[in-house]
């Protein structure tokens, strides 16, 4: 089974997140950056089911049949560590599309792209993604890509299994949990309930370093400069401002009174 | 004056208070024309028709109904092709994103999510706002290509009940085969708490680690106020509350009147989830808990003295 696994560099969600002032994009390259902690939960998922179908193949794997987990990105140079940190936790190979032409796409391009990797690595059995990036936030690159590709979507995850050729998830919404099956090839995103992403070991992180990775251009992938990128999104933001710092309210101690104090504190703000 | 799609969030036919909130923001753009999937339009009919809509279309169709987000795809792009409307809202739950997402390459249209206003621009453009960085920013945008699509988070507008015609209108649809390849084969319906919905509420009672997995103070104290429940993600992962309550940024965003966090220490993945509440209380032994550092008032105490004491309070001041 081949599986491709769509990973994002994110700005750190503990640093001081920003827009570039020149073009109100988000700021990439001024705060530090890592993997997108939901993705790590799409390249556990990965790693266990490969594990699962090499375990139950029996002690000598056929190499006709072995599995691959490719992990693939659309991100400046520094996303590299995105795809290195998924090899050290047992990923075998990266793809890495990076071009200048790409910054400030908006999701409706980044799905263009990943779509075209995802076809010239050799349209996998089944794409694996996080349930949404920590930047963005948006949750819709999976579906876009899902279409793009005319794959069935079983999305947003929480119970992930594959047999015989059908990929099955147990999908909790507001008001009811379903199960959803799929025909491979297909694409699955996965929420943080599904699992326990593994650390990288010592043995994963030295391992890694000799694993292949490729960078992609845009020109690599047939795709025109001109329909990615800032000016051909779909959609612009005109201006963005900070919120306000919250102005630190009234905090007491507890001294057999605090309840009614906080009532009290209701009462006045007629929320009560 | 062109139409406006509004997308129906209904649970077999009792309509979704984002709805009447869609239904209003329609109405600065167009004029509403509800699309309602599934069965229940006759308890609906009356909901929708009361904030506006002036045409309902309806669908009932197993091979919409059966699959998973693509085949309501396909119903919308057709829609947007034959009525060229002015603008698509959805609301802003994962499901409605990705029928949106799918929508938006279907129609070769600009997408805006969880916008939190939006207004006509001029030339038919339509504004939104959105919160951006976990509520750090406030971003201003539009859609530039085809048709704005825009998912709109809860308690974003006021419903305005304005009586709309609802005039039906059975859609024909054709499903392709491709749309139908992700098929829901069961659904286990989650027990209705008798409490608010968590996004839509007016306020919200959180617990976390420090309930200690017992959120009885907390229940009662959200009970006094007509409020919601919450849990923090550690509560959660421990088993204590279900992940459909969990508020943080791998749960539920909400932008609540009052949010009380008790026992929540307030990690970025929390505050990620209630940051752009208008009032937010905690009540923590913890006096450097990073919580406090966003509180309007802050009690720094026990969590089953201080709860139940309020609780009390709350109850004897309605009378």
């Amino acid at each position: 089974m081949n599986i491709v696994v769509c990973v994002k560099y994110v700005p750190d969600a503990t640093s001081d997140r920003t827009f570039n002032e020149s073009d109100n994009t988000t700021d990439r390259l001024g705060v530090d950056g890592l993997l997108s902690e939901l993705d790590e939960y799409a390249i556990e998922a990965a790693l266990k089911l490969v594990e699962s179908a090499a375990g139950s193949e029996g002690a000598e794997a056929d190499p006709a049949h072995s599995s691959t987990v490719t992990v693939l990105t659309v991100g400046p140079d520094k996303a590299a560590d995105a795809i290195k940190k998924a090899l050290q936790m047992g990923a075998d190979a990266g793809v890495h599309v990076k071009d200048e032409a790409i910054h400030g796409s908006d999701a409706v391009a980044t799905s263009l792209i990943l779509a075209e990797a995802v076809k010239k690595i050799g349209n996998p059995d089944l794409i694996l993604t996080g349930m949404a990036s920590t930047d963005g936030t948006m949750g819709v690159v999976p579906a876009m890509l899902a279409e793009r590709l005319g794959l069935p979507q079983a999305t947003l995850a929480s119970e992930l299994t594959v047999e015989g050729g059908t990929a099955t998830i147990r999908r909790d919404g507001d008001v009811a949990s379903e199960t959803i099956t799929a025909s491979l090839p297909a694409l699955v995103s996965v929420t943080d309930q599904i699992n326990e992403p593994r650390y990288p070991s010592f043995k994963g992180i030295m391992a890694a370093k000799k694993k292949p990775v490729e960078t992609w251009s845009l020109a690599d992938l047939g795709i025109d400069v001109g329909s990615v990128g800032l000016a051909a999104a779909w959609t612009t933001v005109e201006s963005f401002a900070r919120r306000p710092p919250r102005v630190h309210g009234q905090v007491v101690t507890d001294e057999g009174d605090g309840g009614t104090k906080l009532a009290e504190f209701l009462s006045a703000q007629k929320l009560i | 004056m062109a139409e406006v799609l509004v997308l129906v969030d209904h649970i077999d036919g009792v309509v979704r208070k984002t709805t009447a909130e869609l239904l209003t923001i329609a109405r600065r753009l167009g004029e509403p024309s509800a699309v309602f999937i599934g069965a229940g339009l006759d308890a609906a009919k009356q909901t929708l028709a009361q904030y506006g809509a002036e045409k309902v279309y309806r669908v009932e169709s197993a091979d919409v109904m059966d699959y998973l987000v693509a085949p309501v795809a396909e119903v919308l792009a057709a829609l947007v092709a034959s009525a060229a409307p002015a603008a698509v809202l959805v609301s802003s739950s994962p499901g409605h994103k990705e029928i949106a997402a799918r929508l938006a390459i279907k129609t070769g249209s600009g997408l805006i999510t969880d916008a939190v206003d939006v207004q006509a621009g001029e030339g038919g453009t339509v504004r939104t706002t959105q919160s951006a960085f976990a509520g750090g920013f406030t971003v201003r945008a539009t859609v530039t290509k085809g048709t704005p699509i825009v998912a709109v988070k809860p308690n974003s507008a006021a419903p305005e009940a304005v009586s709309g015609a609802a005039v039906e209108q059975v859609l024909e649809v054709s499903i392709s085969e491709t749309a139908k390849k992700a098929r829901i084969i069961d659904s286990q319906p989650r027990a209705a708490s008798g409490r608010p919905e968590l996004t839509e509420a007016a306020i919200v009672v959180s617990g976390g680690r420090g309930t200690g997995g017992d959120f009885s103070v907390v229940e009662e104290f959200a009970d006094s106020l007509g409020a919601a429940v919450g849990a923090s993600r550690a509560a959660v992962d421990a088993g204590w509350y279900p992940h459909s309550n969990q508020v943080g940024q791998t749960g539920k965003q909400v932008s609540p009147q009052l949010y009380v966090a008790a026992g929540i220490s307030g990690a970025i993945q929390h505050r990620a989830g209630m940051r752009t509440s208008k009032t937010i209380i905690a009540i923590n032994k913890d006096e450097e808990a990073p919580i406090f550092e966003l509180v309007d008032f802050g009690v720094v105490g026990d969590l089953f003295t201080v709860l139940p004491q309020a609780t009390k309070a709350v109850n004897a001041a309605k009378g």
